[in-house]
C-alpha cells in the first residue's frame, strides 16, 4: 500500500546511487563555496545516509509531505544542513536555484534547518533535541496506530547532550519499534576526536542497554546502508539504532579525518581540486 | 462550578471533560500526574496520558513531536523546572518551530514555599516574555482557569498556562467576558489601579476593598495574560487614575510590572508606579503565604504601597 501511495524512485540502482552521492558532494561543496559558511566535515560523512534514506527508504515525496501517514525524517545534527538542503533539491522540495541563496539576507536557506524550507520537518540546531521530537513522532503514531516510521539522524558529538538519553530511555520504555536511529559516527567533533573530548564508547553497549536493537555498518558504503536501513525494526518490538561508521569528510583526500574541515571553507584551490576528485571518482563508478 | 477550588485543581478537572470527547487531547507528564492532579485524568482517559519519567527537556521535546502529529498536548511539570531546565526545548522545540504545545506549569510562583529557591519560580514570565511566539497565561481564579483551558485547547499556537495549589476565591468581575490578551476588570475605580496577576489578584482586591474604607475608589484588573500585554488596559489605567500598582508572584526583574513601565515610558506616560513582586535578594523562607506576607503581597501590606503612593511621588 504505501509503496503505491508513497512513489519512490525504484529505479535508481545501486550505481546510481553511488553517483547521487558523489553529485550531492559536489552539490555540498558548491554551496558551502557558494555560500561563504557551512558544516563541510559533517555533510560529507552524512550525505550517503540521507541519500540512501531519501531516495530509497522514506515513504515520502514533495507531493506527500503534509500527508499524516508520511515516513519523517528528523535532523538532529542540525549543522550538517548542507547536505539535507542537498538531498531535499534533489528530491523536487524546492528548485535547485534556492540553494543559491545560502546564507543570505532573508533566506530560509541558514545554517540550520527551519520549516521554512519544504521537506523540514522539525528546526533543529541546538543539539540534543531531535531525538526527543522523534519519540513524540513515532508515540503519535502508535497511539493514532499508523503505521508510519520515524528516523532520526544524529551526530556522534551530540551524544554527549543528556536529552538525548532521557529520549532513548523513552523509546526503549515505549518499545517504539517503528522509530529508526542513525548515528553519523564519524568520530570528530569540533575540538578533537570524540573519544579525546569525552568518552562515548561503547555506544553499542550503551544504547542495548536503553532497549534499543543495535547494528553497525560502513556509514559511506550505499550497499551497506541500504541492507540495514531496509530492514527497519531490526527486532519488532524495539526501537532501531544504525551506529553508521562514517569518515568526516569521506570522498575529499584531504578533507577526510580532519578536524580542521569541521566547518572550514575551501578556498578557491582547494574547491577545484576537490571538485577534480568527485569527478575522477564519478568516472570511475560510471 | 462550585468549590472554591485551586486553580490546579480546576484545571485538571476541565481537562478531563475535554478530554473525554476529544481523544486528541493528550496530557503529558514528567511523574508529575500527582502533583499535577491528573490522577482523576489517568483514570477516566489512561490512553492519554504520557508519561517520560522526571525528564522536562524530553518532555517538551517529545510534546512538540506529539502535536506536529495533530495531537493537543499539555506538557504538565511543574514551573520551577519546566520553565528552566527545558527552556532551550520550550524556545527552540516549541516556539521557533510553532508547535502548538500547552506548556502547563504547575505549582508556579512560591507556591511550594518553603521547599526553597530551587522550587520557586519567579523567573518564568521574564524568561518567556523575551521568546517570540508563546502566550503567557496566569489565571487568578476558578472561572479565568476554566476559560483559560479552554482557551489554550481553540488556540493552535504555543502557550504557557501558569497555575498554583492554593484554593482561590471566586473574584467578582465586572464583566465575565474572558478573552487570552484582555485583562478581566475585577473592580471598577478611579483612584488608582492594581494591575494584578494570577493568585496576587485576590489579594489586590482585598487591598481595593481596605482601601475603599478610607475613600480610596480603586480598580482592579486581572491580567492573566500576562503576554501579549493588554496595553489598552494599561494606558487607560494610566490615563483615568495616574497612579499604578502591579503585583505579580514573579521577580521584579522582567514580568508584568517591567512590561507595563516600558509600555508607560513609551507612550510618554508619567504616572505614579510601583512594581511589587519578589526583590532581587535570597528569598525569605517560609510558606506562600507568609513570603506573600513578607513582601507586600497581602491586602493590608498593598493598601500601605498604595498609601505611600497616593503620598509620596519618589516611592
Amino acid at each position: 500500500m504505501h509503496k503505491h501511495a508513497f512513489p519512490m524512485d525504484p529505479s535508481l540502482n545501486l550505481q546510481q546511487l553511488k553517483l547521487k552521492s558523489i553529485q550531492y558532494r559536489k552539490t555540498v561543496l558548491s554551496i558551502i563555496k557558494h555560500g561563504g559558511a557551512g558544516h563541510t566535515g559533517g555533510s560529507l560523512s552524512s550525505i550517503d545516509i540521507l541519500n540512501v534514506l531519501y531516495n530509497r527508504i522514506l515513504r515520502l515525496s514533495p507531493v506527500t509531505f503534509r500527508d499524516p501517514n508520511r515516513d519523517r525524517f528528523v535532523q538532529s545534527k542540525g549543522h550538517s544542513v548542507e547536505a539535507l538542503y542537498t538531498v531535499l533539491a534533489d528530491r523536487g522540495f524546492f528548485p535547485r536555484s534556492e540553494l543559491d541563496t545560502l546564507n543570505r539576507f532573508g533566506s530560509h536557506f541558514i545554517g540550520h534547518p527551519t520549516r521554512h524550507v519544504n521537506g523540514v520537518e522539525q528546526n533543529t540546531g541546538a543539539l540534543g533535541h531531535g531525538l526527543s521530537f522523534a519519540v513524540g513522532s513515532a508515540l503519535a503514531a502508535k497511539i493514532d496506530r499508523k503505521d508510519y516510521r520515524v528516523f532520526a539522524l544524529l551526530g556522534d558529538g551530540e551524544l554527549a547532550e543528556g536529552s538525548n538519553w532521557e529520549a532513548a530511555m523513552t523509546a526503549g520504555h515505549y518499545r517504539l519499534d517503528n522509530l529508526a536511529v542513525v548515528i553519523d559516527r564519524n568520530g570528530l567533533q569540533i575540538t578533537g576526536p570524540t573519544e579525546e573530548v569525552v568518552r562515548l564508547e561503547p555506544l553499542h553497549l550503551k544504547f542495548e542497554a536503553f532497549g534499543f536493537a543495535v547494528r553497525e555498518c560502513d556509514g559511506n558504503s550505499i550497499p551497506d546502508l541500504l541492507a540495514h536501513l531496509e530492514s527497519v525494526p531490526f527486532v519488532t518490538g524495539q526501537p532501531s539504532l544504525l551506529l553508521a561508521k562514517t569518515r568526516k569528510g569521506y570522498g575529499i583526500s584531504f578533507m577526510e579525518n580532519s578536524v580542521r574541515w569541521h566547518h572550514r571553507v575551501p578556498t578557491d584551490q582547494e574547491f577545484e581540486q576537490a571538485i577534480l576528485e568527485l569527478e575522477k571518482a564519478e568516472a570511475s563508478v560510471a | 462550578m462550585e468549590g472554591p477550588f485551586s486553580n490546579l485543581d480546576v484545571f485538571a478537572a476541565t481537562l478531563v471533560e475535554a478530554a473525554k470527547t476529544d481523544r486528541d487531547i493528550l496530557v503529558v507528564t514528567s511523574d508529575s500526574r500527582g502533583s499535577g492532579r491528573l490522577a482523576p485524568f489517568a483514570a477516566a482517559v489512561p490512553e492519554q496520558i504520557v508519561e517520560v519519567g522526571i525528564a522536562e527537556q524530553n518532555l517538551v521535546g517529545i510534546s512538540a513531536g506529539l502535536a506536529a502529529a495533530g495531537k493537543k498536548v499539555f506538557a504538565v511539570s511543574p514551573a520551577c523546572f519546566l520553565t528552566a531546565r527545558a527552556l532551550e526545548q520550550i524556545k527552540n522545540d516549541v516556539c521557533y518551530s510553532d508547535r502548538p504545545v500547552k506548556v502547563v506549569g504547575i505549582s508556579a510562583g512560591v507556591s511550594y514555599g518553603a521547599l526553597g529557591s530551587t522550587h520557586h519560580s519567579l523567573h518564568d514570565f521574564a524568561a518567556l516574555r523575551a521568546i517570540h511566539n508563546i502566550t503567557i497565561v496566569a489565571p487568578a481564579d476558578n472561572f479565568e482557569t476554566r476559560e483559560a483551558v479552554q482557551a489554550a485547547l481553540r488556540l493552535d499556537k504555543p502557550i504557557y498556562l501558569r497555575f498554583g495549589k492554593k484554593v482561590m476565591p471566586h473574584l467578582p468581575r465586572v464583566n465575565s467576558q474572558f478573552e487570552l490578551g484582555h485583562a478581566s476588570l475585577v473592580r471598577n475605580g478611579k483612584d488608582l489601579a492594581f494591575l494584578a496577576s494570577g493568585e496576587t489578584v485576590a489579594p489586590a482586591l482585598e487591598a481595593a476593598e481596605l482601601l475603599a474604607a478610607d475613600g480610596v475608589d480603586c480598580r482592579v484588573l486581572s491580567f492573566h495574560t500576562v503576554k501579549p500585554l493588554d496595553e489598552a488596559a494599561v494606558l487607560r489605567a494610566a490615563n483615568e487614575t495616574g497612579c499604578l500598582i502591579t503585583v505579580e508572584e514573579h521577580s521584579v526583574s522582567g514580568g508584568l510590572g517591567e512590561a507595563c513601565a516600558s509600555l508607560l515610558l513609551q507612550h510618554g506616560q508619567s504616572v505614579r508606579f510601583k512594581i511589587v513582586g519578589f526583590p532581587d535578594e535570597y528569598t525569605m523562607t517560609g510558606s506562600q503565604m507568609e513570603l506573600f506576607r513578607y513582601y507586600g503581597i497581602s491586602g493590608s501590606g498593598l493598601a500601605e504601597t498604595a498609601g505611600r503612593l497616593r503620598t509620596n511621588k519618589s516611592e
